[in-house]
């Protein structure tokens, strides 16, 4: 993919440490041109600190990193002429009015007057917040915040925009329409776009390539179903049915089946591990049982289950409350 | 002055054309104007207006009391606005050696720990602008606020006396004004500098105003009383010690006392305010001897608290160039 598009961001053995610890660990990165790449990764896998160097705001330890050319360390105004940066949980100045702030951004940006605020009017009616335009930010909802964050961001008209967990603590439909407006940006407008977010579910929905971020390094890369295809080959398929009524007798119709190696089971769901995907074979099953199928899901082809695999793989163990689904799903593998 | 200038560049062209090419820095602008709209709006700052305003009127009003008695064995009338003080009521130059802290802690004490906390530090910094134009446009604006307040209230004091007394200010007077003005606002903008400096520090405004507090009382009180206990342990004053050590001792509390830029501020505006001191310092008899008492011209009295004025400057300077230093060193985390 990288081949055929241009290069427009370009990571080379990016480090950063610090003291001991290392936020990110040689990273290495192409991203091309009007591209939507997804970093994901856990709370303090290095995403921020990544972000940051390339918008020139921390100095990375070792290694380089380019932005349409242009060193991020050296360059650094004119990377961050061309780069718009979303932080996460962006902050704006509560005292002033949606418009004044992102007139702020215009001055600090050098815009000439007129060119500003015909910006600004766009920009506010294509985040829907032409009404809200004129009230203090102090007053605004956390996604009427992020809708500005992203108008702050478009304010300088960049060709790659960066935005740290951009989908943080939206409701579902601030995020669908979130989610539409950055896949216009990068659609439309050709512009190359740097997701990081631990949300994987949105991040799938609009990626065109994700990178798993771990422990500071890059474990994989590519298209989700590229991931899902490799993640495949060293695992089972894994398929999760709900029956009712649920009871032992049905754990035993479904080991003996044919290609089936384990069968797991909590409440009425039941986790099966076979080395083929046998759909068809599970629904006969139940029914012909007498049981009614609830529901029947292969598991292992979403973002969520790759992503677990991987972060597995790293050796990563959070006490999360999904820690224990986790070890249900991997102890009936 | 122009023409030599213009010569100059002719010698260097290079170096001339370089300096016309070079783009406006219009991030420290963009700021600079953000942060005086800030402060004049803020209710913050109308306060501290208030609280000066209300300080000078009322110094005004015990000095024009107390004036009208002194009028008659002084030349310079005028003055006395600034520095007498009424039956109850502090002078105006003494309210301002207050006040000042204040002015400066509330304009600078949450200047850059609220850009963080309030996650509009990296936002402001992915702009493309200068790291230093944040610093640097908050301490302008700062600074500037300052003198226009400090420059406003001297004029409204001083329009004010002239309409109450009527006697006019000799060009001498209005030149120690000025100059009185200056130190006010080079003392203000120290606090400012100092404020600012723990707002680099400190991770809370409420943190940094507390240190910046604490400061000023050490400076304003603690300071003077630490002085004379360090003075007197390496100088003892017991019995006949005294005669050797009175010169050390006296002039180890002072130095020690003009550490402190509040001691260092009221010696200077003293000075500078009052003709009719002609030393500061440790004088002795015989150094005195043969002295024709009168009024020190204005450029003696400006000789006198030029090391004054220098100090405050270099303090000022040294303030805000620690916080600059902590500042462009510290890594940009949004938490």
């Amino acid at each position: 993919m990288e081949m055929t598009m241009e290069r427009m961001i370009e990571i080379h053995g990016l480090t950063k440490r610090y003291g001991n610890k290392t936020a990110v660990d040689h990273l290495e990165l192409t991203i091309g041109r009007g591209e939507i790449f997804g970093l994901l990764g856990p709370n303090g896998a290095g995403k921020t600190t990544t972000t940051l160097m390339l918008t020139g705001l921390t100095e990375p330890t070792e290694g380089t990193a380019f932005i349409n050319g242009m060193d991020c360390v050296r360059d650094t105004m004119e990377v961050k002429r061309t780069v718009g940066y979303m932080p996460d949980n962006v902050g704006f100045y509560g005292d002033m009015t949606g418009r004044e702030n992102l007139r702020f951004t215009a001055a600090l940006n050098g815009l000439e007057k007129s060119l500003a605020e015909e910006r600004i009017e766009e920009l506010l009616i294509r985040t829907g917040l032409s009404e809200a335009g004129d009230q203090k930010v102090g007053t605004y909802s956390r996604g009427m915040r992020q809708r500005l964050g992203v108008a702050d961001v478009l304010m300088k008209d960049p060709e790659v925009i960066i935005m740290d967990e951009p989908t943080l603590g939206i409701d579902p439909e601030g995020m669908r329409e979130l989610l539409a407006l950055i896949r216009d940006l990068s659609r439309r407008e050709n512009r190359t776009i740097l997701i990081s977010s631990h949300q994987l579910y949105q991040i799938q929905q609009i990626c065109d390539r994700v990178g798993l971020f771990v422990k500071g390094q890059l474990v994989a890369c590519g298209t989700v179903e590229e991931l899902a295809e490799q993640t495949r080959e060293e695992s089972r398929y894994l398929t999760e049915v709900c029956v009712a009524p649920a009871d032992d007798r049905f754990t035993e119709i479904l080991k003996a089946l044919e290609g089936v190696y384990s069968v797991g089971r909590e409440g009425n769901r039941y986790m099966v591990g076979s080395d083929q995907n046998i759909n068809n074979l599970l629904a006969d099953t139940v029914l012909e049982h007498g049981y009614s199928l609830t529901s029947l899901r292969p598991c292992g082809n979403d973002l969520d289950e790759i992503y677990r695999r991987y972060f597995e793989k790293a050796g990563h163990d959070d006490g999360s409350s999904n820690g224990k689904v986790k070890r249900f799903i991997s102890r009936n593998r | 002055m122009v023409a030599a200038m213009e010569r100059l560049k002719g010698l260097f062209p290079e170096i001339a054309k370089r300096e016309g090419e070079k783009k406006k820095n219009v991030g420290l602008w963009a700021l600079f104007h953000k942060e005086m709209a800030d402060h004049i709006r803020s209710r913050r700052f109308l306060l501290i207006l208030g609280l000066v305003a209300v300080a000078g009127f009322a110094s005004l009003y015990g000095a024009l009391g107390s004036i009208s008695g002194a009028a008659a064995d002084n030349d310079f009338v005028f003055l006395k606005l600034f520095t007498a003080s009424g039956s109850s009521i502090p002078s105006f130059a003494s309210f301002i050696a207050m006040l000042g802290p204040f002015v400066g802690l509330a304009l600078g004490f949450d200047a850059i720990n609220s850009e963080k906390s309030g996650g509009t530090l990296n936002r402001l910094l992915s702009q493309p602008i200068y790291r230093d134009s944040v610093i640097n446009g908050k301490f302008l604006a700062g600074a500037a606020i300052i003198f226009t307040m400090v420059f406003a209230m001297g004029g409204l004091v001083a329009a004010l006396g002239l309409i109450a007394t009527g006697i006019p200010p000799s060009l001498e007077e209005v030149g120690r004004i000025l100059v009185f003005l200056l130190f006010t606002g080079v003392y203000i903008c120290f606090w400012l500098g100092l404020s600012i400096l723990f707002s680099v520090l400190c991770r809370h405004a409420a943190t940094s105003a507390l240190a910046v507090i604490a400061c000023w009382l050490f400076f304003t009180i603690f300071l003077s009383l630490l002085a004379g206990i360090i003075a007197a342990a390496l100088f003892p004053m017991d019995g006949m010690q005294a005669i050797f050590n009175l010169m050390d001792n006296y002039r180890c509390e002072l130095y020690l006392n003009r550490l402190s830029p509040y001691y260092l501020y009221g010696e200077a505006v003293t000075t500078i305010l009052n003709p009719g001191v002609r030393t500061i310092g440790l004088v002795t008899n015989a150094q005195l001897d043969g002295a024709v008492a009168g009024y020190l011209p204005f450029g003696q009295s400006l000789l006198l608290v030029w090391p004054h004025l220098t100090g405050m400057c270099a303090a000022t300077l040294a303030a805000f160039a620690l916080s600059y230093v902590k500042f462009m060193r510290q890594e940009i985390r949004s938490n």
